[in-house]
């Protein structure tokens, strides 16, 4: 195997990682602070057409990606309003917000269809990131894989090295006691809501901007679903998010190699290998209950209401 | 002691919340009501902001479908799978078992089954149609052992399996109608053979397409209710359900349980798939299932978890799926709208639950609950 | 204000009366006044937002409105999944009143054929289908006639002699179009070779992409595709190769990569049969157009030397005078087997259930 392709499969399985990267840690985040939001995929169908649209519109990819982030936020905020304050059922209500944002984002896509936008530029240091190997790989990304990474180590930097995120975490954990103590729960789970709901309208961003730069309905095509299911397989832990997602992202790329290359095996067995790997990492990686436990938002899912 | 009532904080409505000693009946059957019209103010402004009369457009979702028989005999059949599968994920949910791949369950439910139909080709029997539907409970609740296995042997959690498998199930469908059970006079596309009269589920009122897994919802929500209302294990599920923790102190073995609401809601998916597959569709294709067994986990919510209300939140989901098409037929709007407008409903619905074990009080009235208190 | 609140409250208020009246009696339907449009409808298995299959055809169903104007009023459902649920659509459009129904994917055809039969008086169109009745008439385009001139314009293009083909699952429709590139690709280059993924999603950007990477890496320097994004074109000007688009003109994404697109042209087609139910002519029918008819374009041969591009426009207009035939032979299977012997051809039948790969594609089905 020469290294051309080293390096280009490495370019591949980067962009297919990212989106799934940059809403999984927003996901994460969230439900560290014990709520569940199932409507990945809805959020990022709506990032993806707000980051196409206002990048149209404005000329600029930067407030494509903050209009995409924002747009994700408000959408998580609906999220928020129905749970945090109503007490709504979270798994029921992200469901209902991903079939939401499907027809919301196609209602106002339909004046995009079959726009072409120039994709999202990559970085380019003169003689840097023409270095072999290296250089395309860590110097010739986007800034959205630039930022999947900045944000997944910030995260984790928040959550176990700042106080904040010590609250966060123990919201996540035991939020009568957190409330107990005086801290505001609500307010702490609105926060981390829309925080999540921001990544996944930029991870929405990416697909739309950068991945494939068009808008097409539905174009997500699951990922929103894998994200989430992510976030299972890293027991919660930022840093395993990474692996997650570049093991799967890594894997799907390769199974593609492998039907290219004409190998005797129905591509439907081929193309279950991203997934038949996942569930086989997460059983090697569970084994230890207790650190599964400990490392589990114990409150994950459950309403919260002050009754004191 | 006042600062017990301030008001929380400033991300917050004005009001405040009361907790309701314990669930009120009336609410309980009241809220879905206060949803319904909440649903209709808001959709009326957005069918007039779309420049649809709004009067004539939720006609169309919500009465239209339904101004015929045979439109309930649609909405039966349409609700049918949903019920099915809705019943069993709401027993396991009670017990806080987290399977959302019914999806694929009901997939591999529809292989088993549809596997005995094309075993038995064009022979007669009245073995076939029992055969075909043990075979759909028993592949669904295959699939859903995976996990079951996963979990209780190696702690994997089974949300991420149980997903995972259901992309393997569609892999694994598309497989076999394009490969070894595609129909040889079928021109290579990716079906099956058309399965036999004797493989057929039976219509049950002529006319129309009710057919025996209409039935089989019914029954399910009926043993389900009785499972709940009548028996040791459902009121431990309904303690479940209302505090999970109780679990260990009701005696309730994890691994038993996981087993337990596993292979029910997996049998249940499957039931859901053979009677799909043996009834309206007649073969298998890779587009068996419009994604029932994910949409099925919101009607067991919408349901409270509770057999009776997963099949009023059946027939509620599946009405708005016929108004969707009713609404692109006799409006012109596109489907987009439809999902905006299930969302809207199903936001209404869930946030109207509130109401059944909380008091609301507004800020103007905060005075007299204060003063009560003081 | 008062005009839109009086409209809400009669249609609400109407509507209820209405609903609980007609519990009890079925709804009348088709008033048949004389200024009344006809009425046309279309179920698509997609959005109309695909840019793909389902878009073209709603191109189609647009330009059946502009031919005809107010003399026509058309619907159309789109999302209809193939399982159970487009009996119920077709049913409903028949009831509605309309005069012709088109169901433009090929898993409608149980449905259609049901439907058909309850309603006689109502003319049914089946895309990509066999079966066929008094009122069910079938449609489709040739596409492999388009895959046989990208596959001689790779012949020219290609230096490595290796083209990436990307499908969504192996169907005949996917089978033969790659069989008929290679056909078209050998007729220049005899050494020329395909590699195939599908990707097995019916509807995926990303995957698309990826797939076209994948293939790119692995030395094809031509990506064709049978998916029906831009996505796989996207990434081939990303790596500086050169591709052809799919369903629609996909210039707009990749103007200075794509050699040409097979462009699914419904609108004659639809103009045509909506008339001719119009006017009482329509008759049940098989139809399977490819250039000569127009039901197939290529869009603008773009991207190439001069003597390429002649090229293909004299094999464009061979196909059309009928002195070119895709499938004539000799061909042979993978596995060298002769499937067509010299001086014959496949017969339609033979072509539309074709389940074998012709040698020079890499890769297998399943079996």
């Amino acid at each position: 195997m020469n290294l051309d392709l080293v390096v280009s499969i490495a370019l591949s399985v980067i962009s297919a990682a990212t989106p799934l990267l940059l809403a999984a840690t927003g996901e994460l985040l969230t439900e560290k602070s014990g709520v569940l939001n199932l409507g990945v995929e809805g959020m990022m169908l709506v990032g993806a057409v707000i980051g196409f649209g206002a990048t149209l519109g404005s000329g600029s990819a930067i407030l494509g990606i903050l209009a995409a982030a924002i747009a994700g936020a408000a959408l998580a905020l609906i999220f928020g309003v129905l749970t945090l304050t109503l007490l709504a059922n979270q798994v029921a209500t992200g469901l209902a917000l991903t079939i939401f944002g499907v027809g919301f984002s196609a209602l106002i896509g339909a004046r995009y269809v079959g726009q072409p936008l120039p994709p999202l530029p990559k970085l380019h240091l003169p003689g840097i990131s023409d270095l072999p190997v290296l250089g395309p790989i860590v110097f010739g990304q986007d800034a959205l894989v630039y930022f999947s990474f900045a944000a997944l180590f910030g995260v984790s930097w928040f959550l176990y090295r700042s106080h904040a995120g010590l609250v966060l975490r123990a919201v996540g954990d035991s939020h009568d006691a957190a409330h107990a103590i005086g801290y505001k729960v609500t307010r702490i789970r609105y926060l981390a809501v829309a925080f999540g709901g921001a990544m996944c309208g930029i991870a929405g961003s990416y697909l739309s901007l950068a991945y494939t730069p068009m808008w097409a309905e539905n174009m997500t095509a699951g990922r929103g679903w894998i994200a989430l299911a992510l976030v299972v397989f890293a027991t919660w832990r930022p840093m395993r998010l990474l692996l997650g997602a570049y093991l799967f992202g890594g894997i799907t790329i390769l199974q593609l190699h492998i039907q290219g290359f004409g190998i005797a095996i129905p591509s439907q067995f081929v193309s279950m290998l991203p997934y038949l790997a996942t569930i086989v990492v997460l059983v090697a990686i569970s084994s230890n209950r207790t650190r599964v436990r400990l490392n589990t938002p114990a409150c994950l899912g459950q309403p919260f209401h002050a009754t004191t | 002691m006042p600062s017990r009532l301030e008001v929380p904080s400033r991300l917050e409505v004005p009001f405040r919340l009361e907790p309701r000693g314990q669930h009120s009946r009336f609410w309980a059957w009241a809220s879905p009501l206060v949803a319904i019209v909440a649903t209709l103010v808001v959709s009326t402004i957005i069918f007039a902001a779309l420049g649809k009369p709004a009067g004539a457009a939720l006609y169309t979702f919500v009465i239209s479908p339904v101004s015929s028989l045979n439109g309930w005999a649609e909405l039966s059949v349409k609700a049918a799978p949903l019920v099915l599968i809705g019943v069993g994920l709401a027993i396991g949910f009670r017990a806080s078992v987290w399977n959302i791949g019914a999806e694929g369950q009901f997939i591999l439910g529809a292989i088993f089954g549809g596997g005995v139909a094309l075993a038995a080709g064009d022979r007669e029997g009245f073995w076939i149609l029992p055969a075909m539907i043990v075979a759909g409970a028993l592949g669904g609740m295959a699939w859903a052992a995976i996990p079951a296995f996963l979990k209780t042997r190696f702690n994997a959690n089974e949300i991420l399996t149980s997903l995972m498998l259901t992309y393997v199930a569609q892999l694994l469908l598309i497989y076999l109608v394009v490969g070894p059970w595609k129909d040889p006079e079928g021109y290579g596309f990716p079906q099956t053979r058309l399965f036999g009269d004797a493989a057929t589920m039976p219509i049950l009122v002529s006319g129309t397409r009710i057919h025996l897994g209409v039935l089989a919802a019914v029954v399910a929500v009926g043993l389900g209710w009785l499972l709940y209302a009548k028996t040791l294990l459902g009121f431990q599920l309904r303690v479940l359900g209302q505090a999970p923790r109780a679990a260990a102190y009701a005696g309730f073995s994890g691994p038993g349980l996981t087993w337990f609401a596993l292979l029910l809601s997996g049998g249940m998916a499957g039931l859901a798939g053979v009677f799909e597959v043996g009834g309206p569709i007649g073969q298998l294709t890779p587009s068996i299932s419009p994604g029932y067994g994910f949409t099925a986990i919101i009607v067991a919510f919408l349901g409270r978890l509770h057999p009776v209300g997963v099949l009023l939140g059946g027939l509620v989901l599946a009405l708005s799926y016929l108004g969707g098409e009713k609404a692109q037929i006799d409006l012109g709007l596109p489907n987009a709208v439809t999902g905006i407008y299930q969302g809207i409903l199903l936001f209404f619905l869930l946030a109207a639950d509130l109401l059944i074990g909380y008091r609301i009080r507004f800020a103007g009235r905060r005075a007299v609950a204060q003063g009560g208190r003081a | 204000m008062q005009m839109k609140r009086r409209t809400f409250a009669q249609g609400l208020f109407g509507g209820l009366a209405a609903g609980a009246g007609l519990l009890a009696a079925p709804r009348l339907i088709g008033r048949a006044a004389a200024a009344d449009p006809f009425k046309a409808a279309w179920i698509y298995v997609g959005p109309v937002g695909d840019f793909g299959w389902s878009y073209q055809h709603d191109q189609g169903r647009k330009a059946v409105e502009a031919a005809l104007g107010d003399q026509v009023k058309t619907t159309y459902v789109e999302s209809v999944p193939e399982g159970a649920d487009a009996e119920r659509v077709l049913r409903d459009l028949a009831s509605a009143g309309n005069g012709i129904v088109f169901a433009t994917s090929f898993g409608y055809w149980q449905p259609a054929l049901k439907v058909a039969k309850q309603f006689p008086n109502v003319k049914f169109e089946h895309a990509t289908g066999f079966k066929r009745a008094d009122n069910l008439a079938t449609y489709n385009i040739r596409f492999y006639e388009g895959r046989y001139i990208q596959g001689v314009i790779a012949g020219k293009m290609s230096k490595s002699g290796v083209v990436g083909y990307i499908g969504s699952v192996p169907i005949p429709e996917v089978i033969m179009g790659m069989n008929a590139f290679i056909q078209g690709m050998h007729t220049v280059n005899p050494a020329g070779k395909i590699k195939m993924v599908m990707i097995n999603a019916w509807y995926d950007p990303g995957k698309e992409s990826d797939a076209a990477k994948a293939l790119i890496d692995q030395g094809a320097d031509l990506v064709a595709q049978h998916t029906d994004s831009p996505a796989p074109l996207q990434t081939a000007h990303d790596r500086g190769v050169k591709g052809f688009g799919q369903a629609s003109d996909m210039i707009k994404f990749a103007p200075d990569t794509q050699l040409t697109a097979s462009v699914d042209h419904w609108d004659e087609y639809y103009v045509g049969r909506v008339k001719a139910a119009m006017d009482g002519s329509w008759k049940s029918q098989d139809v399977w157009g490819g250039l000569k008819s127009g039901m197939l374009h290529m869009a603008p041969y773009l991207n190439m030397p001069d003597d390429v591009k002649a090229l293909a426009q004299k094999t464009e207009e061979d196909i059309k005078s009928g002195a070119i035939m895709p499938f004539m032979g000799p061909i042979k299977a993978q596995d060298g087997t002769v499937k067509v012997q010299q001086g014959q051809m496949l017969d339609d039948g033979a072509i539309a259930g074709m389940d074998w790969l012709a040698e020079g594609i890499e890769g297998q089905l399943p079996k």
